[in-house]
C-alpha cells in the first residue's frame, strides 16, 4: 500500500497494546491526529493565544486571522460559496442539533412531517424526534431495504414518502453501522423537487471522501473535525446563506449581536450569528491543519484506499464461519468499514478479545439501536479503516477473529 | 495467568456456552428486565416466590455476551432456595469480588468473577442479570399462574 509510509506521521500509532503492536481499526468512532494537526494546536496556544473579533492588540489579531482562514479552508474544503456558510460547531451532532432548534422552533408546523431514514445514528434521529414532538409533526422513515435490510435503503419507496406534508428531509451520507454510501446528490435532487429542505450527516464521509456541497444540492450538511484527523471538539455546519442569515439564533450571548441596549438585541449575520461566546478557535486552527493535511493526500486516493481495505476486509471475513457481514452487497461500493457478527460470540467478546492481540475495534449498536432491533441484532463488531491502515493489519484482524471463533465456539 | 484468561475462566465460559435455566419456568410468576444501555443487551429473570418468600423457580431470556450469560446462569444456581434478603447479600458479595478483584474466603461460583474486576467497562455485564433478580422478587405476583 502506498499509504504505509504515512504512519510515521502519526505518534500515537507507534504504541503497543497488551504486548503487540496497536491495529487501530476504530476510525468511524474517532481516527488519529497527524503530527501536523498536533504542531498546529501547539503552536496556536504557544505564540496566538488570544480571543477573537472583540481585540485590537497584535496577538488577538493573529488569532482572529487563523480562526477566520480555518473557516474560509473548510468553505474550500466543501466548495461552499461562502465562508459566511461555515458555522463553527463542536461537532456533527451540534449542527444537527442548531438545525433541528433554529429552523425547525421558525418553520416546522403541526402535521408537517420530518423525513429521515431507518438507518440514521442517534444524532441525526432523536433531535428531529424532539423538534417533531414541539412542533405537533410526525417523523416518516425511509426504510432499508425489506429482506435486504442490511444492505441499504429502499429507494423506490422515496417518492412515495416525498409528500408535500414533509418540510425536511435530513439522511447520512454514509452508514456508520452498514458501510453503505448513499446516493446523496440524488436524494437532495429528489427532495428539492418535492420542496423539502435537505440535511446531510456527513460525519463519516466528510474526512474520507470527496465532498462538494454545490455538487449534492444540500441546504445543510454537518460533520465532526475529529472523524477526519483533526482534534475533538470542532465540527462545522454548513448552510446555504440565504438560509443561514434569516435563521434564528440558537445560543445568545457575545460576539453574535449587532447591538444591544438593556430591551433587547439585534443579531448579526451569519456565521457569527450561530457562534455565541468564545468560540473553539484552536481546535478551528488545528482543523484547519488537517484539511491542507487530506488534500496534500488527496482525498480520491483516501477513498480510493479505505474502499480497497474494506473490500479486501468483507472478502477475508467472508470466508470466516459463522460470520454474517452487513452491508454492501460484494461489488457493491463500500465505504471503509466492515460491520459483522458472530453466530457464537457476542460483540463485546470479541473486541475484549481483539483488544488482547492489540487490535482496537468497536462492538455494540453503534448509536443505532432501532436498526440493530430491525435486525434482530444486539449489535455487531466494527471494523473502521483510515489512511494508516494496511492489507496486513486487515490479516491479522481476520486471524484474530478465527481464533475468537475456535475460543467461544459452542463446536 | 493473562487478564483475559482471568475474565474468561472456564467456569464462565461453560455457562456461556450452556447456560443453566434459560428460558421462562412454567410456574414462574414474577418477572423483570435489566438493559445495558452500552451495549443494548437485556436480561429478563422470570421466578417465582414460595410461601415462605423462597425462590423455588427461576430462568432467564436475552442476549448478552460470554460475561452477562454466565452470570445469569450462575446466578440462577445461586437463588434457588433464597429469600430476597438472602439474594442481596449473595449480590453484595459478587459486587465485593468485582470491586476488589479477590474472591471470598469461603469458596463459592461467584469467585469466577474476580478477573472482571481489570476490565471495568464489563463490571455491569456481570451484575446485569442480578439487578433483574432482585427487581423481580419486589414485583407484585402475576394472578394468572
Amino acid at each position: 500500500m502506498p499509504f504505509a509510509a504515512l504512519r510515521a506521521d502519526f505518534p500515537a500509532l507507534h504504541q503497543t497494546v497488551h504486548g503487540k503492536p496497536l491495529v487501530y481499526l476504530d476510525n468511524a468512532a474517532t481516527t488519529h491526529k497527524p503530527r501536523v494537526v498536533l504542531d498546529a494546536l501547539a503552536r496556536y496556544y504557544e505564540r496566538d493565544n488570544s480571543n477573537v473579533h472583540r481585540g485590537l492588540h497584535a496577538l488577538s489579531m493573529r488569532a482572529t486571522d487563523s480562526y477566520e482562514a480555518a473557516r474560509a479552508r473548510a468553505a474550500r474544503f466543501i466548495n461552499a460559496a461562502d465562508p459566511a456558510e461555515i458555522v463553527f460547531t463542536r461537532g456533527t451532532t451540534e449542527g444537527i442539533n442548531l438545525v433541528a432548534q433554529s429552523w425547525c422552533a421558525a418553520h416546522l408546523r403541526q402535521g408537517d412531517v420530518i423525513l429521515t431514514t431507518e438507518m440514521e445514528h442517534h444524532s441525526n434521529l432523536v433531535p428531529w424526534q424532539v423538534a417533531a414532538r414541539r412542533a405537533g409533526a410526525t417523523l416518516r422513515f425511509v426504510p432499508v431495504a425489506g429482506d435486504d435490510a442490511e444492505h441499504g435503503l429502499d429507494l423506490d419507496a422515496l417518492d412515495s414518502l416525498l409528500t408535500p406534508q414533509v418540510k425536511l428531509f435530513a439522511f447520512t451520507h454514509i452508514s456508520n453501522t452498514l458501510g453503505t454510501i448513499n446516493p446523496a446528490a440524488e436524494l437532495c435532487a429528489r427532495a428539492r423537487r418535492a420542496g423539502a429542505l435537505t440535511v446531510v450527516d456527513a460525519a463519516q464521509s466528510a474526512g474520507h471522501e470527496p465532498l462538494d456541497v454545490r455538487a449534492l444540492g444540500c441546504d445543510f450538511l454537518a460533520f465532526s473535525g475529529h472523524k477526519m484527523a483533526g482534534p475533538t471538539g470542532i465540527g462545522i455546519l454548513y448552510g446555504r446563506r440565504v438560509l443561514l442569515d434569516t435563521l434564528e439564533p440558537w445560543q445568545t450571548g457575545g460576539g453574535m449581536v449587532a447591538s444591544v441596549t438593556y430591551e433587547g438585541a439585534k443579531w448579526k449575520p451569519s456565521p457569527e450569528r450561530h457562534e455565541a461566546g468564545t468560540p473553539n478557535i484552536a481546535d478551528a486552527v488545528a482543523l484547519h491543519a488537517a484539511m491542507d493535511w487530506l488534500d496534500a493526500l488527496g482525498r480520491p486516493a483516501l477513498a480510493a484506499h479505505n474502499h480497497a481495505l474494506a473490500a479486501l476486509a468483507a472478502e477475508m471475513l467472508a470466508e470466516i464461519p459463522g460470520l454474517r457481514l452487513l452491508g454492501p452487497r460484494p461489488g457493491e461500493p463500500r465505504a471503509g468499514l466492515v460491520s459483522f457478527a458472530l453466530k457464537d460470540a457476542h460483540a463485546h467478546d470479541v473486541v475484549t478479545f481483539a483488544d488482547q492481540d492489540g487490535i482496537a475495534l468497536r462492538g455494540g449498536h453503534h448509536c443505532n439501536q432501532p436498526l440493530m432491533r430491525k435486525l434482530g441484532l444486539t449489535g455487531t463488531t466494527r471494523a473502521s479503516f483510515y489512511a494508516y491502515n494496511s492489507a496486513d493489519e486487515i490479516t491479522t484482524l481476520a486471524t484474530s477473529l478465527r481464533r475468537i471463533v475456535k475460543f467461544f465456539g459452542s463446536a | 495467568m493473562s487478564d483475559f484468561d482471568d475474565l474468561y475462566r472456564d467456569l464462565i465460559l461453560d455457562h456461556a456456552k450452556r447456560p443453566r435455566n434459560r428460558g421462562k419456568p412454567p410456574t414462574a410468576n414474577r418477572a423483570a428486565t435489566g438493559d445495558n444501555p452500552t451495549c443494548g443487551d437485556n436480561c429478563t429473570v422470570h421466578l417465582r416466590l414460595d410461601d415462605g418468600g423462597r425462590i423455588s423457580a427461576i430462568g432467564f431470556e436475552g442476549s448478552g455476551c460470554a460475561i452477562s450469560t454466565a452470570s445469569a446462569s450462575i446466578m440462577t444456581t445461586q437463588l434457588k432456595g433464597k429469600t430476597a434478603p438472602e439474594a442481596e447479600t449473595a449480590f453484595a458479595g459478587l459486587k465485593d469480588i468485582l470491586a476488589t478483584g479477590k474472591p471470598p474466603e469461603d469458596f463459592n461460583e461467584l469467585a469466577a468473577f474476580a478477573g472482571v474486576h481489570a476490565f471495568p467497562a464489563r463490571i455491569k455485564c456481570a451484575t446485569l442479570a442480578w439487578h433483574a433478580a432482585l427487581e423481580a422478587m419486589k414485583t407484585e405476583p402475576a394472578s394468572s399462574s
